[in-house]
C-alpha cells in the first residue's frame, strides 16, 4: 500500500462525516458525544482484545487501519444521541469483542461487528434506544420541537399511519424542503455513491437493497389508508436505510464475494428490512436484516462458487 | 390457506425451533461440522419430525383421549418417535445403502433430538387440527433444515479463521449460534 493514500476504512469513515455533521446540526452535540464515547470504547476494546489474544505487537497497526474507528462511527450514528454512555460502551465492547475478535480479528468475522453490538443493545436496552431527542427547535420551522417518537416506531405501534396523520405528526420526514433527517439520509446516500463510483464499496449491495425496499414499498403501499405500510419514500429516507445500504451492508468481509451473491445479499437485506419494519415488533429492522443476511453469506459463497465450477467435481 | 402459510412461515422463522426456542441444540452443534452431513441430517430429521408428529396426532386423538389416558402422552410419543426412527433406518438401509452408511450414527441419534418430542407435544397442546399439525411439522422441519445448513456453511468458514485458542472450535460455533439467534430475534412479533 502506498503511504500517501488513505486506507479504505479511513476513506469510508471520512465519507460518513457529512451525514454525521448534518445529524449534529439537527440533534445537537449529543451526536458528537456519541462519536467520542464510541471511538474511545472501540479503540480500547480493540487494544484489549489484541493483548488478550497475544497479538500485542499488532496494536499499533490495527488501531491505525481505521476498522475499529469505522465500527465506532457506525454504532455512534445508529444509537440515538443521549442514550447513555453505558449503552454505547456495551455496544462497542460486544461489537469488537464478540463480533470480531472472537473470530480472530479483522477479516475473519462472519457478522458485521457494528450491527452485532447495535442489535445486542437494542434488545437489552429497548427503552434507551426507542426515543430520539427532538430536532433542535430553531430548525423545525417555527415548531417548538419535533415529536420524540420516530416515524417508524409510530407506524409499528399504531399499525400504520394515514397520510393526514403523517402530515399532522410532523416527524421531520417526507417533507423535502423542510429540515429533517432526510437530509442526513441524502448526505449518506451522496457520499455512499461517491464511494461506489470509486469502487471502494461493492455497488451491487446497496443497489439490490434499495431496489428491494422500493419494490416492496410500492407493493405494500395502498395510498395512505389507516393500515398503510408506508410509502417507498418513507422507507428509503427514514430510519437508517441509506446509512445501512452504503456503509453497513457493504462491509466486504461479511457480504458474498461474487457479483450474483452481492445482488442476492442486497435484495435479501432490503426485503427483510421491509418485512421486519412492517410486521415485526421492532420499528427499524435494518440491523436484524443485515445480521440475517450475514447468516446466509457463507452459504451463498459456497453455493455460488460451486455452481460456477460446474458442480461436477463434488456431485 | 393464508392462515396455513402464515403458520408455516411463523414456525419456520419467527418461532424457529433451534434459534428461538432452543430445541434440538445437540444435533445443531453436533452435526454441523461438515455441510454435506448437515444437509442429510436436516432431511432425515425433517422426515422423522413430520411422520412422528402425524403418528402422535393419530395415537393421541384416537387412543389416548378416548381412553382418558392423556397423561401418558410423553411416554407414548417417545415410543412412537423411536419406532419412526427405527422404521426410517430400515427403510433407508433397503432403499439406499450408500446414504445409510453416510448418515451412520446420526440417524439413530434423531430419537434423542428433543425438537421431535417437543413438536409432537406442542402440536397436541395447541390443539391443532390434522392439517395444521402437518403444516406445523413441515414448518419446523423447514426451519431446522435451513438453519442447520446455514450454520454448517458458517462453521466451515470459521474453521479456517485464525481464532484465538480460547475460542477455536465449539466455543466459536456457539458464539455464531448465539449471534444467529440474535438476528432471528428481529422476526419477533411477526405473524401475531
Amino acid at each position: 500500500m502506498r503511504r500517501q493514500r488513505l486506507g479504505i476504512q479511513w476513506q469510508v469513515c471520512l465519507a460518513l462525516a457529512p451525514g454525521g455533521l448534518i445529524l449534529t446540526w439537527l440533534f445537537g452535540t449529543g451526536v458528537i458525544v456519541n462519536l467520542l464515547v464510541a471511538a474511545l470504547s472501540c479503540l480500547m476494546t480493540e487494544a484489549a482484545c489484541l493483548t488478550l489474544a497475544g497479538r500485542g505487537q499488532q496494536i499499533r497497526a490495527r488501531l491505525s487501519d481505521g476498522s475499529a474507528m469505522l465500527t465506532a462511527m457506525l454504532i455512534a450514528l445508529a444509537l440515538p444521541p443521549g442514550c447513555g454512555i453505558g449503552v454505547i460502551v456495551v455496544a462497542c465492547a460486544l461489537a469488537l469483542g464478540l463480533g470480531k475478535h472472537a473470530y480472530g480479528g479483522i477479516g475473519q468475522n462472519l457478522f458485521n461487528p457494528a450491527m452485532v453490538g447495535y442489535a445486542a443493545v437494542l434488545i437489552s436496552f429497548p427503552a434507551a434506544l426507542a426515543t430520539w431527542p427532538p430536532v433542535a427547535s430553531e430548525f423545525a420551522n417555527g415548531v417548538d420541537g419535533l415529536s420524540g417518537a420516530t416515524i417508524l416506531s409510530s407506524m409499528t405501534n399504531e399499525h400504520g399511519l394515514t397520510l393526514s396523520e403523517l402530515a399532522a405528526g410532523d416527524y421531520g420526514v417526507g417533507q423535502f424542503g423542510g429540515l429533517g433527517v432526510e437530509w442526513a439520509a441524502l448526505a449518506f446516500a451522496a457520499s455512499g455513491l461517491v464511494l461506489a463510483l470509486r469502487r471502494t464499496l461493492a455497488w451491487r449491495v446497496p443497489a439490490g437493497m434499495l431496489l428491494a425496499l422500493t419494490i416492496a414499498g410500492f407493493v405494500g403501499f395502498d395510498g395512505g389508508s389507516s393500515n398503510s405500510l408506508g410509502s417507498p419514500m418513507i422507507h428509503l429516507f427514514s430510519g437508517g436505510t441509506m446509512l445501512a445500504a452504503f456503509f453497513v451492508a457493504t462491509d466486504p468481509v461479511t457480504h458474498p464475494s461474487s457479483a450474483r451473491g452481492q445482488w442476492l445479499f442486497g435484495l435479501l437485506v432490503g426485503l427483510l428490512t421491509y418485512l421486519i419494519r412492517s410486521y415485526a415488533a421492532y420499528p427499524d429492522g435494518i440491523a436484524f436484516a443485515v445480521l440475517l443476511a450475514n447468516c446466509a453469506t457463507p452459504w451463498l459463497n459456497r453455493t455460488l462458487a460451486r455452481s460456477r465450477v460446474g458442480g461436477a467435481a463434488d456431485a | 390457506m393464508n392462515e396455513l402459510l402464515l403458520l408455516l412461515l411463523a414456525t419456520a422463522f419467527v418461532n424457529n425451533f433451534v434459534l428461538a426456542q432452543f430445541l434440538g441444540l445437540c444435533p445443531f452443534v453436533g452435526t454441523s461440522g461438515r455441510f454435506d452431513t448437515a444437509t442429510s441430517m436436516g432431511l432425515a430429521t425433517a422426515f422423522v419430525l413430520t411422520f412422528a408428529a402425524l403418528l402422535s396426532y393419530a395415537v393421541y386423538h384416537s387412543v389416548l383421549l378416548p381412553l382418558d389416558l392423556a397423561y401418558l402422552r410423553i411416554i407414548a410419543f417417545i415410543v412412537i418417535i423411536a419406532a419412526t426412527v427405527q422404521a426410517t433406518e430400515m427403510l433407508l438401509r433397503s432403499i439406499s445403502p450408500i446414504l445409510h452408511t453416510a448418515m451412520g450414527l446420526y440417524l439413530p441419534l434423531i430419537t434423542s433430538n428433543c425438537a421431535v418430542l417437543a413438536l409432537a407435544l406442542l402440536a397436541v397442546d395447541a390443539q391443532l387440527s390434522l392439517l395444521q399439525t402437518v403444516v406445523y411439522a413441515l414448518g419446523a422441519s423447514l426451519g431446522f433444515s435451513i438453519v442447520l445448513a446455514l450454520f454448517a456453511a458458517a462453521r466451515e468458514r470459521t474453521e479456517q479463521a485464525d481464532a484465538p485458542a480460547a475460542f477455536a472450535g465449539v466455543p466459536l460455533a456457539l458464539v455464531t449460534a448465539g449471534i444467529m439467534s440474535l438476528a432471528f430475534m428481529g422476526f419477533k412479533g411477526m405473524g401475531t
